[in-house]
Parts: C-alpha cells; structure tokens; sequence
C-alpha cells in the first residue's frame, strides 16, 4: 500500500519538491549576505535592502502561504476523488487491504509528505528573513513595508503554523473531493474555502486565543499614526507587537467618540500636521486605550495554531473515513 | 452441497428505492455459476454485495464462509472484477502486477506474468492506452493471481466487441480449468454465459426464479408444441413456465422431470436461451413487486 501510494503521489510530490529546492537555493544564497548585511550594517539595516531582498521578502512569504492552498488543491482534492471518478477503487478495495488501511495510508503519507513540504519551505524562509523579522518591529519609518512577523500579514508565513495550514488544507481538500465527486470544482471549492479560513482565522479566532494585554497611552504628535474618519490611531511603543483594537478614552476613562473639531483640525495636508490639535487633545485628557498581544507571545501562537489546524485535519480524516464507509461504494 | 456464498433475505436500499429486497438464494463451491437476469433485477447490487463493496441494509450474506470484506483474510478469499472492469490509466501493466504483489499475500506473481506474457501484451504499456478487451484481459488477471477461492465478475464483458467477449470468455474457461476456482459471473445476455458456466440462477426483482446446474436445467425443461389450447390438462407435475400463443398454435415451456406422452402435444427440447427467457417475461414468484411497478419507479 506505501508503494501504490508513493506510486500515486510521485509526479505531483516530485514537481513541488523541485521547485521547493530551486527556491531554497535561492534563499540560501542571498540569505547569508543578508546576514552579513545585518551585522555590519547597524540601525540603516533595511534602508540598505535591495530591490530583489525585497522580492524574496514577499515572494517567500506568497510562497509559504501558496503551497498549503496548492497543496489542497493538487494533492488533496483528487487524492480520492480521482479514484472514484476512474471506478479504480473498486479494483483497490478487492485487493486484500482493508479499506480503512488503504485510507490511512494514503491521507497519512500523503499528509506527511504535505507536512514536510511545508515545514521545510517556512523553515527556509524564516531563516532568509530572520534578520528582517528582527529589525522590523513596526515602528520604523519602513513599517509600512516591513510587517513584525507576528502581524497577520506575516504570521501565515513563519514558523511552525505552515504545517498545520498544510495538513488542514490536504485533508480539507480530500474531503471537499469525497462530498463533491468531481475533482476540477472540488479543487475550486478548495482554493475559495481555505482562503476563507486563512482570513477568518486571524481576524476572529487568533487574536481571542491569548487575552490581549492592554495599555493606555496619552494622544500625541509623536505617536499619531492615521485618523480613519471616525477614529485616532496611535502607535505604541511595543516593538513587534499585534495592535488588536484601539479607541479614544475621556479623562474619566470611559470610551468615548474623538471631539468634533478634531476632523477640521487635522483635516489638513499630512505634512504641515498641526501638533497644536492633538496636544489640545492630550491636555483634555483624551487617552488611547490599546488592546495588543506582545511580541514574546509569537511562539505561543505559533503552536496553537499548529495545534488548531492539525486537530482541524484530524477531524476531516475521521470524517473521510465515515463518510467513505458509510456513502462510497 | 457446500455453499460458496449464501444469502438470506438480503436487501439493499439507496434512499427511498430497493435495489434488492427479500433475496435468498446458494451458490454452490466449485462451480461457474452464470447470473442473469434483466437490467435493474439486482445482479450487479448482489454482486457489489458480496464482494463487500456495499454493506446490507436488510438480511444476510455469507461469502466463504465469512462476511464480506470483513478483514484482510476474508479479501484474500475474494476475488472482484468490477462493471467496466477499472484499471488506474497511469499505471503500466507492469505497475498493476506490482500493485497486485504487494497488497495481496497470496499473489501468484509467475502466473500473472504468465497470462500478460500469453496476452501479448507490454508490461511497459499504460492501461490508459490499452483497448477495452486488453483492459478487461488486465483485470482479469489481478482477478486470478490473487489467487481467490472464489472470483466475481460483474458483467465483465458488457462493453466489449463480439470477439473481444468470445475471447475473455476463452480465457476465463481457461483460467477457471487450471485452477479450479469458484466463479460467478453476471450478463443480462445468455450467450455470454451458455459457453461458460455448468450452472446457472436466473434472478428477476431480487427473486431467483430458477437455478441449477445447466445440464439438469435442460434436461427438465420442455417445449411443448400443439394446437391452440389451455395448459390445464397437463399432469400435476409439469410446472408450466410460459405460455405462448401463435394464431392457432400454442407453446409451452414446461418443467417436468420426464414429459408426458401425450399425442396432442410436440415435445422438443429448448435451449439454454428458451429456457432463460421463458423465465425472465414472468413476473416474479411472490407477487409482491411485479417487474413492471418496480420498472415505473426508476
């Protein structure tokens, strides 16, 4: 059953471990004059980047995040379904292996396979931008490029979590291909339901995993970030930290909406900010209260996300296997 | 008699509708055993059944003694060709013959490259690239060198050409001579059958209508020809199958074990065909699903 399986899983494994070892050729070369730059270099560290160790920037973290949903895709959509299009698990079934071993197999080797491939990738390309990730703790002038790799934009991208995002995204992917019976819109549902997880998950489910630490912090020029229309945005002095929510308290500490002259105030143009208006504002007694997870916590979540995707696939493998049992004949 | 597969009261249901109820019928060991019948009388569900492809919804079946698909030594027992007979298209011949080896632990790996090797065929060649009878042929062969007690075939030559079935039929002959498995083998098309099987069930709406060795089956059936007239007067122990009237003739099919000499009637013999289709255009035994309700509900 290993071979049949290896057999199976040869053309699309060999394709994407290729590609994964033209990639990681690439990021091991330029990653040690990257490291390089970083300890000779000092404070101007990313001003010095070039165009093309800003590419790898996001060309690595697309591509940690691109391979579970291609994984899903390709790996784990026809895994099964493929079969049951062909008729050819009525001549695998009549071998003398048991459907539930045939299942195993197949999901578990595959998954791994899945696993290693994205584990390997995200080891790759957090290592590459290790020195980036520590310098870029948005607070720079180059924060709006550069995002701290706890920030939902980056965290996909590093560490441990892409392993889980893999094993869910494959067996998500067998099971869509299992419910649905035809590989091609089975890929498609795929693609859009992962999606839709990669963005729901960073949005209502990881920031409430760790209650958020809280601090207030007087409004002024110096940590004015935006005015949103309704709102004050300030930044924080918390390096790499994950602002979750934010809003505007009186002097008595109850939440309150901005006063209404601060639109025309800062209606201006952005360089000739007027810092009269938001020391007026910080004079009122106006404060910011700021809901945030610190950086220290990466590690944390990057383990509880690993943990929540690898029981999500587990999950989906047991109802696989129901499912097959008790509808696929 | 030793039974190679038993069934009692078995029934499956796909949502609201039967695809076989109430059926009870044997299956002696040793023999190739020809399953006809109309499309939708449940061959092809029986089938599935007791290869463990489908579980029951009602009753029982018992096949080699086991239930079907119920652990790998029960597997290894049975051998299944499925309708279509399906191959993995990216798979060479060679690949299915490993494939063969390594999930089967009774695999008779000289056989199988005996067979693809008397076959003419390449074991480089993909099965995508194979014609429906060299495919056909393959499945066969992973049929055989499991070495079951007993193999299933699932109307394994529906979608073959007139040679390509005379010539799998050939060949299963073959196989079934030297190694002297049990065989069943499902058709709605007698002629497939007649050249192959010593024993034969002819099933209609889960019922099996008749069922016997070949030779017994002819030798009590009876085609009885005379001028137009009602049956009744034949003896109490001829079994009258069908009735067909024509003009100012009348035909019988009748079972007897020794027809009666009665100069009013002609008294021939039928062949396996007559026999099979006087069966299969009478409504089932019990009455309870007449084929035409069942027909109107698909």
């Amino acid at each position: 059953m290993i071979w049949l399986t290896w057999r199976q899983l040869r053309t699309q494994a060999g394709a994407t471990y290729a590609l994964l070892a033209v990639l990681a050729v690439i990021l091991a070369t330029t990653g040690s004059q990257l490291l390089h730059l970083y300890e000779t270099a000092g404070a101007d560290f990313l001003t010095r980047l070039t165009e093309a160790d800003n590419s790898l920037y996001l060309v690595g973290a697309l591509a940690v995040m691109a391979l579970s949903a291609l994984i899903g895709m390709f790996w784990g959509a026809p895994l099964i379904t493929r079969e049951l299009d062909a008729g050819t698990h009525r001549l695998v079934w009549n071998q003398s292996v048991t459907r539930t071993r045939w299942l195993i197999t197949k999901l578990g080797l595959t998954g791994l396979a899945a696993m290693a491939a994205a584990g390997a990738l995200s080891l790759a390309v957090s290592w590459w931008a290790g020195p980036i990730d520590a310098t870029a703790d948005g607070s720079s002038v180059l924060a709006g490029f550069y995002f701290p790799r706890l920030s939902p934009l980056m965290f996909d991208a590093r560490g441990v979590a892409p392993i889980g995002h893999a094993a869910f995204a494959f067996t998500l992917g067998v099971t869509l291909g299992v419910l649905i019976r035809r590989t091609l819109p089975a890929m498609i549902v795929t693609l859009v339901a992962f999606i839709t997880v990669q963005v729901a998950v960073p949005l209502w489910v990881r920031p409430a995993l760790i209650a958020p630490a809280r601090l207030t912090t007087p409004i002024s020029a110096a940590n004015f970030r935006l005015w949103d229309g309704e709102n004050v945005k300030v930044l924080i002095d918390k390096p790499g930290a994950w602002t979750i929510g934010q809003h505007t308290v009186d002097a008595a500490g109850r939440s309150v909406a901005a006063p209404s002259w601060i639109p025309d105030c800062l209606g201006q143009v952005r360089a000739e900010l007027d810092t009269g208006c938001l020391d007026r504002l910080g004079r009122l007694g106006y404060r910011q209260l700021v809901s945030y997870q610190p950086a220290g916590r990466f590690w944390t979540f990057q383990w509880y996300e690993l943990g929540i995707f690898l029981a999500l696939a587990v999950l989906l493998a047991l109802f696989c296997a129901w499912w097959i049992r008790r509808h696929v004949s | 008699m030793s039974l190679i597969l038993k069934a009692r009261a078995l029934g499956k249901k796909y949502r609201r509708r039967w695809a076989l109820s109430n059926c009870t019928l044997d299956v002696p060991t040793g023999r190739v055993v020809g399953l006809v019948g109309p499309n939708g009388a449940g061959k092809s569900t029986l089938l599935n059944l007791a290869s463990g492809m489908l579980t029951p919804t009602s009753g029982d079946i018992e096949v080699c003694g086991g239930r079907p698909a119920s652990g790998t030594a029960q597997l290894a027992k049975v051998g299944f060709v499925a309708q279509d007979t399906p191959t993995y298209a990216g798979l060479t011949i060679g690949e299915h013959l490993r494939l063969g080896d390594r999930l089967n632990p009774g695999w008779d790996a000289a056989l199988a490259e005996r067979r693809i090797r008397r076959l003419g065929l390449d074991p480089r060649q993909r099965a995508g690239r194979l014609s429906g009878g060299q495919r056909a042929q393959l499945a066969l062969t992973l049929g055989i060198a499991k070495r079951p007690e007993l193999l299933i075939l699932d109307e394994p030559v529906a979608a073959l050409d007139p040679l390509a079935r005379r010539e799998f039929m050939r060949d299963l002959t073959d196989a079934v001579a030297e190694h002297g498995l049990s065989v069943v083998l499902s058709s709605h098309l007698v002629s497939d059958l007649e050249r192959v099987c010593d024993h034969l069930i002819v099933l209609v709406d889960s019922r099996v209508q008749a069922a016997g060795d070949v030779d017994a089956l002819l030798a009590t059936h009876h085609r009885f020809t005379g001028t137009r007239r009602d049956p009744a007067g034949l003896p109490a122990d001829h079994h009258v199958v069908s009735v067909h009237h024509n003009g100012r003739d009348t035909t019988l099919l009748v079972r007897a074990d020794a027809p009666v000499d009665d100069p009013a009637w002609t008294v021939s013999r039928p062949d396996l065909e007559d026999v099979v289709l006087a069966y299969l255009g009478r409504p089932a035994t019990d009455g309870h699903s007449p084929r035409s309700a069942l027909e109107a509900l698909r």
